[in-house]
């Protein structure tokens, strides 16, 4: 069968484009593993002229941002604040979610409108506020401070996700749980909860990475504290002290992404499908 | 739905209520209130902090700037994204097409400022060239080292290509989910009817596609006005590249001016009101039982 010269540009086109979209982050992952010397006098991409030399790679970069230069304290303190920062709005969120989808009380539809008319708020019109008040309450620079600043920025969109969601279950199934005597607390553990597992996985992932990812909220709440740091504060703190020095920044700039990276090739279809459903969250 | 106590939805409802009430509406009301008052918060200026906010020398330049990015980010994500869907759409490594372009949208921006501060690095003609573009100017076409971030012509475009590369898979996962929603029958019948694939593009392709076109268009404006760390690493502002989130931390943090940081934050939620406002009535829509 001949290729017609319309797909050979099609192919041509789109795998430009991949190994276009792929370059940086390759060249960021090769640099990081090179010596300083290495780095600093020739290009990446001259490793590929004899890529299994594997004399010319090193872990020692990596050794040093993480003990040194305090990376390995700061990805704990990614996390420390990120697990939290998403268990929290997703348990708040779904308790509300609830009471929206099947509870019926006053103002139901136009308290569900000022909650979703709230993704409105650009966080900067929070920031000041928030911020005198955790210095008063000496809420600055700890966790719980950030913890639930992320639980207010992040709870409009998932429970507005959330209520749809369980809206969107089948009627009879809690009418006649209702009918057996099932509590509403039961009818949302056993119920609602179980059978919303991918929506709560979908905003588990886009919670996580947003958190994780984030660093204007950690700069504002967290200040300059340097033991309270997460991995992009700390970054953006080594671009300015270390410079040109490529072979510590670029190990430091993989140090934040790998765990972003691994969540995204496993669970990519979780990510898309919160993407796609959250488009508009801010 | 069944009796029930009267207080239990507000027990459900509690926590929530009250968080948002805390961090959102009271900043929000309290936000308004200092944009009037001076720097520390203490005496009311009435409409001073605004008319700093749209005639200072800073300001002026953040606003261009994030106009730049409105029209140039905002066009490209989006026609980049349409283009890549429906020709991945044809090939069958689609999915690992689509995770590649989407691959950026999962490390964070200040990942990426680093990733890219690689690739722009600068050095003088003379030395060997490090980063990758500059490696490819001087040694594929002979000509001179450019200074992607510092140069004022071209350091905003620099700042754009960034935020391009992390977004465009974002737009192209979107619009490639509406790009499948479209009846194949619909496209099939055209071609036998003799339409060649661009009229197909535009004349059928493109309005069924109007109403996500729309929502990834506010969708990127929004993100724009609100673009932040890829400025605040990448160049901090300087060299007129300031944006207007950048702005605001600068007036609240480094010149301690609460004031105007708070004058600039209410321009920047009226700037996303009416975006905002497109977007979700739409939202509500599809989310009505």
């Amino acid at each position: 069968m001949r290729i017609r010269p319309e797909r050979l540009v099609l192919h041509a086109v789109l795998i430009s484009v991949a190994l276009l979209w792929l370059t940086p982050t390759v060249g960021l992952l090769v640099s990081s593993f090179r010596p300083r010397d290495a780095v600093l006098s020739s290009g990446w991409w001259t490793v590929f002229t004899h890529f299994w030399d594997l004399r010319q790679f090193t872990l020692e970069n990596y050794i040093e941002i993480l003990t040194a230069q305090g990376m390995a304290r700061a990805f704990r303190n990614s996390l420390l604040i990120t697990i939290p920062s998403t268990v929290i709005p997703i348990s708040v969120a779904a308790l509300a979610a609830y009471a929206f989808a099947w509870m019926d009380f006053p103002a139901r539809r136009f308290l569900f409108g000022v909650v979703v008319g709230l993704m409105i708020v650009p966080l900067q019109m929070t920031l000041i506020p928030l911020l005198r008040v955790y210095n008063r309450l000496g809420l600055a620079g700890t966790f719980v401070g950030i913890w639930l600043a992320h639980t207010g920025y992040g709870l409009p969109f998932a429970i507005y996700l959330l209520r749809n969601f369980f809206a969107a279950l089948p009627r009879d199934l809690f009418e006649s749980a209702y009918l057996d005597g099932a509590s509403q607390w039961t009818a949302f553990w056993r119920l609602a909860l179980p059978l919303s597992t991918p929506a709560l996985a979908s905003l588990a992932i886009f919670q996580f990475l947003w958190v994780w990812n984030d660093l204007l909220v950690a700069l504002i709440y967290l200040g300059g504290t340097e033991d309270v740091a997460p991995l992009t504060v700390k970054l953006t703190g080594l671009v300015n002290s270390l410079g040109q020095n490529w072979h510590l920044l670029t190990a430091a700039a993989f140090v934040t992404m790998a765990l972003p990276l691994v969540v995204f090739l496993t669970l990519q279809r979780y990510f898309v499908r919160g993407i796609l459903a959250g488009s508009i969250k801010g | 739905m069944r009796w029930q106590k009267s207080w239990l939805p507000w027990l459900y409802l509690a926590p929530a209520l009250l968080i948002l009430a805390a961090y959102l509406v009271y900043p929000t009301v309290e936000t308004l209130r200092l944009s009037f008052y001076d720097a520390r918060g203490e005496t009311f200026i009435g409409l001073e902090n605004y008319r700093w906010v749209f005639t200072a020398r800073p300001m002026r330049i953040a606003f261009r700037n994030n106009l730049l990015w409105i029209v140039v980010f905002t066009s490209t994500t989006v026609s980049l994204g349409l283009v890549l869907a429906v020709m991945a759409d044809r090939v069958r490594y689609e999915s690992l097409f689509k995770s590649a372009v989407f691959l950026p949208m999962a490390i964070s921006f200040a990942g990426a400022g680093v990733i890219w501060l690689f690739m722009y690095a600068y050095r003088p003609a003379q030395a060997p060239q490090i980063g990758l573009l500059n490696a490819i100017l001087v040694d594929v076409f002979h000509t001179k080292p450019v200074a992607w971030l510092t140069n004022r012509h071209i350091n905003n475009f620099s700042l754009i290509a960034v935020g391009v590369w992390i977004w465009t898979g974002f737009n192209l996962v979107i619009l490639s989910a509406a790009y499948k929603g479209i009846p194949r029958e619909l496209l099939e019948a055209a071609r036998v009817d003799g339409a060649s694939e661009w009229q197909i593009f535009w004349r059928i392709i493109l309005p069924l596609m109007k109403p996500t076109l729309a929502v990834v268009t506010t969708t990127m404006i929004i993100n724009v006005l609100k673009v932040f760390d890829i400025v605040y690493v990448m160049t901090n502002g300087n060299y007129d590249t300031e944006v207007i989130a950048n702005r605001m931390y600068k007036e609240m943090f480094h010149f301690r001016n609460f004031g105007r940081a708070s004058a600039i934050a209410v321009v920047l939620l009226l700037a996303i009101l009416p975006v905002m406002l497109i977007n979700m009535s739409r939202f509500l829509e599809s989310g009505e039982r």
